[in-house]
């Protein structure tokens, strides 16, 4: 008998690792000092476990240790990103290309320089799989543009964009090139320099490590990319972010980054294995399921899926003890299913029905026999209930309908 | 969010679940709501000549709130004579059920279906001064 609730939503945020933990807990009070402090042993130590993770994280991306910049997580290191490029290359342009199926960290820092006049932004369409076209990419490039800001994978539904190409479009055209890579980093190889990246954001959360804290990586040759300070104060991290590091927190991102890094290759395999069980048992026991997302190119623990007939909301209800996410957003006033799975041009049916189940290091096969087998269940209970169900088994089409909301 | 124990219950238990045949001329259809606002609502009551409402079922497709507000009002409207069962608001049932101000659209659909529902009942009747009113989804075989 497994054990409830059961935690499958990997990519809102996973559990601290036992081992990281064990490397932060001395930072919160043997070793507590300040690492801007440099004249006491105190601020020494701190400094060093600091340096250590700056190792443990540019090895695990391919960057030089002092291209890191420690930030309090993914969604600051998207605005330092973005509106710091926009900010320092004003007189050079003022253009960002970026995706509709980005995160609102990169979508809303976009719209706010478009508001204040500082940016014009183009929003790049997404195939059925949500993968962005390179050679869109290339065409969308004008002489104004200063950034491109395509994300490594999708949060959502688990597609691998074409980095490594953008990247070297981007290179060829002389645009700086930002990834929003928080899915990426520690899940699958990422590698800057491969990649072509210059601006890369990552977070500790995501991998086993510590909330609150993250970073950029910001390329120092190659081009040098030079960027404007969201934040101002005692000059930290080279200038670009100031503020009293987070030392437990860096540390802990650091141990985790080095974790994810070892156990990469068996962990992606072991959670590959363990999505295709889990979209095994649900197909094999239910009819018209359909999987958002790349049939390929997507990442290891993903499993995004629509349940025809079913509202996603619904579902999550009748399964409360496994902690999923749904991509139906009927708790927002918008009433609005998700922006991504929206993109994907399914119909808008699908949407309000899909279900995205994250995997993670510490599921088992045995929970994912279970929440397949459980949420099998639960839809077809919610199909008897369901009048779109009903009509699609009476030969109705659905599309034929004239609703009356 | 979480959910008031009442919208669990009917979630969990829901009442009256099913459909009556359609082309039985004692039963008037109600469907409203749309598949792309995420809610669909199918209820179906079973009227005697003289106005009472002696059946109901429901089908439904949306969120849990969704399903709780029409398993209600299939008891809710059991028993009642049609413009009673008419003159009943969204607020009745937001009160019953202690929905969130984001779920109030789940009662107004459920009060749109109980109107729907008795408007197509009279038009089969026969009534079609009254039914001109509120028209319920058509449905065209694919």
């Amino acid at each position: 008998m497994v054990k409830t609730p059961i935690y499958m939503d990997n990519h809102a945020t996973t559990p601290c690792d036992r081992r990281v933990l064990d490397a932060m807990l001395p930072y919160f009070t043997d070793k507590f000092g300040n690492a801007a402090s440099r004249n006491h042993s105190f601020g020494w130590e701190a400094e060093e476990g600091v340096d250590k993770a700056r190792n443990q994280i540019a090895n695990l991306v391919g960057a030089k240790s002092k291209e890191i910049v420690f930030t309090s997580g993914a969604t600051e290191s998207d605005n330092l990103a973005i509106k710091g490029i926009v900010e320092f290359y004003k007189d050079k342009g003022n253009h960002i290309i970026t995706c509709v199926t980005e995160h609102k960290a990169v979508l809303d820092s976009c719209r706010a320089l478009e508001r204040q006049g500082k940016a014009t932004v183009t929003y790049l369409p997404v195939d059925k799989y949500g993968m962005v076209d390179p050679d869109a990419v290339r065409r969308a490039i004008t002489d104004k543009t200063v950034l491109i800001s395509i994300m490594y994978a999708n949060n959502e539904i688990g597609t691998i964009h074409p980095i490594a190409e953008i990247g070297k479009i981007a290179k060829e055209k002389g645009v700086v090139f930002h990834c929003d890579a928080v899915q990426a980093v520690g899940k699958i190889p990422v590698d800057v320099e491969k990649d072509g990246i210059d601006l890369l954001a990552m977070s500790g959360h995501k991998i086993y490590g510590p909330k609150g804290v993250g970073a950029l990586y910001v390329r120092s040759k190659g081009p040098r990319v030079r960027l404007t300070p969201i934040i101002d104060g005692g000059g930290h991290e080279r200038g670009m972010r100031s503020g009293t590091l987070n030392v437990t927190g860096i540390v802990g991102f650091g141990a985790a980054c080095e974790i994810a890094g070892h156990e990469m290759a068996a962990e992606a395999a072991r959670l590959t294995e363990l999505r295709n069980r889990l979209q095994a048992g649900i197909f094999e026991r239910l009819d018209e399921v359909y999987v958002n997302g790349h049939p390929t190119e997507r990442l290891p623990g993903n499993l995004n899926v629509s349940f025809a007939y079913v509202e996603g909301e619904s579902l999550l209800m009748g399964i409360s003890d496994i902690a999923v996410s749904s991509g139906s957003a009927c708790t927002s006033a918008t009433l609005e299913p998700s922006y991504v799975i929206r993109a994907l041009g399914i119909n808008e049916e699908l949407a309000h029905s899909s279900i995205r189940f994250g995997i993670g290091r510490f599921n088992t096969a045995e929970e994912v026999d279970y929440v397949s087998e459980r949420v099998s269940k639960e839809v077809k209970r919610l199909r008897e209930m369901s009048p779109l169900y009903e009509m699609a088994k009476d030969g109705v089409d659905l599309k034929s309908v004239q609703w009356k909301s | 969010m979480s959910y008031s124990d009442k919208v669990l219950d009917h979630y969990n238990n829901p009442r009256n679940v099913g459909s009556f045949a359609k082309d039985d001329p004692s039963v008037g259809t109600g469907v409203v709501g749309a598949p792309e606002c995420g809610d669909v609502m199918k209820l179906q009551l079973r009227i005697s000549d003289d106005g009472v409402i002696e059946d109901a079922k429901f089908k439904t497709f949306g969120c849990g709130s969704a399903i709780a507000s029409s398993s209600y009002v299939t008891e809710l409207v059991k028993g009642k004579k049609i413009d009673e069962a008419m003159a009943i608001k969204n607020t009745v049932i937001v009160k019953e059920l202690n929905l969130p101000p984001v779920k109030i659209h789940c009662s107004v659909l459920a009060e749109d279906a109980i109107k729907a529902a008795i408007t197509d009942w009279k038009k089969r009747k026969g009534d079609t001064r009254e039914a001109a009113a509120a028209e319920p989804a058509k449905a065209h075989k694919g």
